[in-house]
């Protein structure tokens, strides 16, 4: 089967500093892969050199053996939450149709069908009774339900988020990923950024070490080992370890 | 009242009016992209144009020295641009700088030309408080030209901006250009700027921007509405502002439209339908009044004891 994505040899910036040097890999189809590293390891910068929304200096980025431009609306994109300004003034309902823009296309009204569409993303986030609630309204985690149910509104083959679990609380944690467990069940491709090391072998069956390049990419028995961790977070994890144990 | 103002006062008031409802559009749409000082730079950095179009032109040509303003409010914008993108200094300081610039380089051109012969009655002092009563036919014409584009850019375009303005990153995702979103937004901002700044003036002009849509968020939860209401709350103030400006001779319109439009902020920030204070605190009031009848839970104890 072909690669859901794949990149080659992909270097990116901010400023003077190398971000990202010479990151590769591929993504198959069906898998729940967790992009794992230490702050500032480019985990962010890869996704949105992914999504054409950073510059990359060279290298090869491809989407089903085509480039972003051509397969946009098959990618589902969760930005952070901080991305946004949760006072702008619109509800849940409104936020979720938004995933439905490209598909209703640009300039024109969206439709009752839309609305259904809408409504049974969020239902499915266990949102629905949040419909008409003010996005400022929400607590943090609802407000990435809002964010999944967009991009799950979408009804793309790859999804992409950015931290979905950061500062959510228990229920949500558990929605979301169930939610991914299922789009990978159907045979969706779903990549997460991830912060959380404890958790990495419940939620995830392939994991993406990152820390500048690739240190470790493949299953998680394989790749996410003791020493390829070492590699990836250096002295800060050892030190953690010899403090608690 | 206004059927004994002459033909051309009620042209004018009319003006005033569509020129007030594009603005509380474009600048919800600025306050939204958390960029109400950029109205303020652009309609300062407009000022130098307006004098360089005049010098060149020779007359006071209201079409030379609109595109004299655009030439330069757009400069000002580009600045800006340039001067986050490639040095680190932020965006608000970046704007202080080419509005201070720009204003300081547009006073001393009228000076010049002010002392120059003929120039100090060329009515240019009016392009800083704003005198909407010197405005003609021809500009009056021009005005709803500008408001109408404004108007249907803002309605064919509902669904684009809600998104652009509220999440870029996921628009740009979905194949929505921020770019080209991103240069509509500039271009009518300037737009209704240069048109506006012979009644408002370049100081004020940014008020009859922001003003309006700050007051409209005190009213309503749907973006929709937001814009609606600044809409109305910019036609408000420009008319009502004209109306009393009218009233004497030789008063400044810009002044009284800004007043106006402060009026109705302070309405809003009291009687808002849906942040206002009173219906905060009425709100806070009744729910306070509803623990009050509840008996506090070490009451409830207390008083099943006794029964006992």
């Amino acid at each position: 089967m072909a690669a859901v994505l794949q990149v080659t040899d992909v270097n990116a910036s901010y400023r003077k500093n190398a971000a990202l040097e010479r990151v590769a890999f591929e993504v198959r189809p069906g898998t729940l892969t967790a992009i794992v590293g230490p702050n500032g390891a480019g985990k962010s910068t890869l996704l949105k050199v992914l999504l054409d929304q950073h510059p990359r200096l060279s290298g090869d980025v491809s989407f089903f053996g085509e480039s972003f431009r051509k397969v946009k609306a098959r990618i589902g994109y969760v930005p952070q939450r901080g991305s946004v300004d949760w006072d702008f003034p619109t509800d849940a309902l409104d936020v979720v149709t938004m995933g439905l823009y490209g598909k209703i296309g640009w300039l024109r009204r969206p439709g009752r069908t839309h609305r259904e569409l809408a409504m049974r993303a969020l239902a499915e986030m266990g949102m629905a009774d949040y419909a008409g609630r003010q996005i400022s309204q929400l607590s943090g985690g609802q407000q990435q339900r809002v964010f999944l149910a967009r991009a799950l509104a979408q009804d793309a083959e790859l999804y992409m988020l950015d931290e979905p679990l950061a500062g959510v609380d228990a229920v949500t944690e558990r929605v979301i990923m169930d939610t991914l467990q299922r789009l990978k069940g159907e045979g969706k491709t779903v990549m997460v950024v991830h912060h959380d090391l404890q958790t990495v072998e419940d939620y995830f069956d392939r994991v993406l070490l990152l820390n500048r390049t690739v240190i470790a990419h493949g299953t998680t028995a394989d790749a996410f080992t003791r020493e390829n961790i070492y590699r990836a977070y250096g002295g800060v994890l050892r030190w953690l370890e010899e403090k608690s144990g | 009242m206004i059927a004994t103002l002459s033909h051309n006062a009620q042209w004018v008031l009319l003006s005033t009016l569509i020129l007030g409802m594009a603005a509380g559009i474009v600048g919800s749409f600025a306050y939204w992209k958390r960029q109400s000082l950029m109205s303020d730079a652009l309609s300062h950095a407009a000022l130098p144009g307006v004098i360089v179009g005049f010098v060149l032109a020779g007359t006071k040509s209201l079409p030379i020295m609109i595109a004299g303003a655009a030439v330069s409010a757009l400069l000002g914008a580009l600045l800006i641009e340039w001067i986050r993108s490639s040095t680190r200094i932020k965006e608000d300081a970046a704007m202080g700088i080419v509005l201070s610039v720009f204003f300081g380089l547009g006073i001393m051109l009228l000076t010049f030309v002010n002392r120059s012969a003929g120039g100090s009655q060329s009515g240019l002092d009016s392009f800083i408080f704003g005198q909407a009563a010197s405005m003609v036919s021809s500009d009056v014409r021009l005005m709803t030209a500008t408001a109408a584009v404004v108007l249907l850019v803002a309605a064919l375009g509902y669904k684009e901006w809600k998104l652009f303005l509220f999440d870029p990153a996921y628009a740009a995702g979905l194949g929505l250009s921020g770019r080209l979103m991103n240069g509509i937004y500039l271009a009518l901002l300037v737009l209704v700027i240069v048109v506006g700044i012979q009644a408002v003036g370049v100081i004020l002009m940014a008020a009859l921007l922001i003003i309006p849509a700050v007051s409209a968020r005190y009213w309503t939860h749907s973006f929709k509405w937001t814009v609606a209401l600044s809409a109305v709350f910019g036609g408000g103030a420009g008319a009502a502002g004209t109306l009393l400006s009218a009233m004497g001779n030789g008063w400044p319109t810009g002044p009284f439209i800004v007043l106006v439009a402060s009026a109705t902020f302070v309405v809003s920030l009291f009687c808002g339908a849906s942040k206002g204070l009173l219906v905060l605190y009425l709100g806070q009031w009744s729910h306070r009044r509803r623990l009050s009848r509840q008996p506090a839970a070490g009451q409830i104890a207390a008083r099943e004891g006794a029964g006992q």
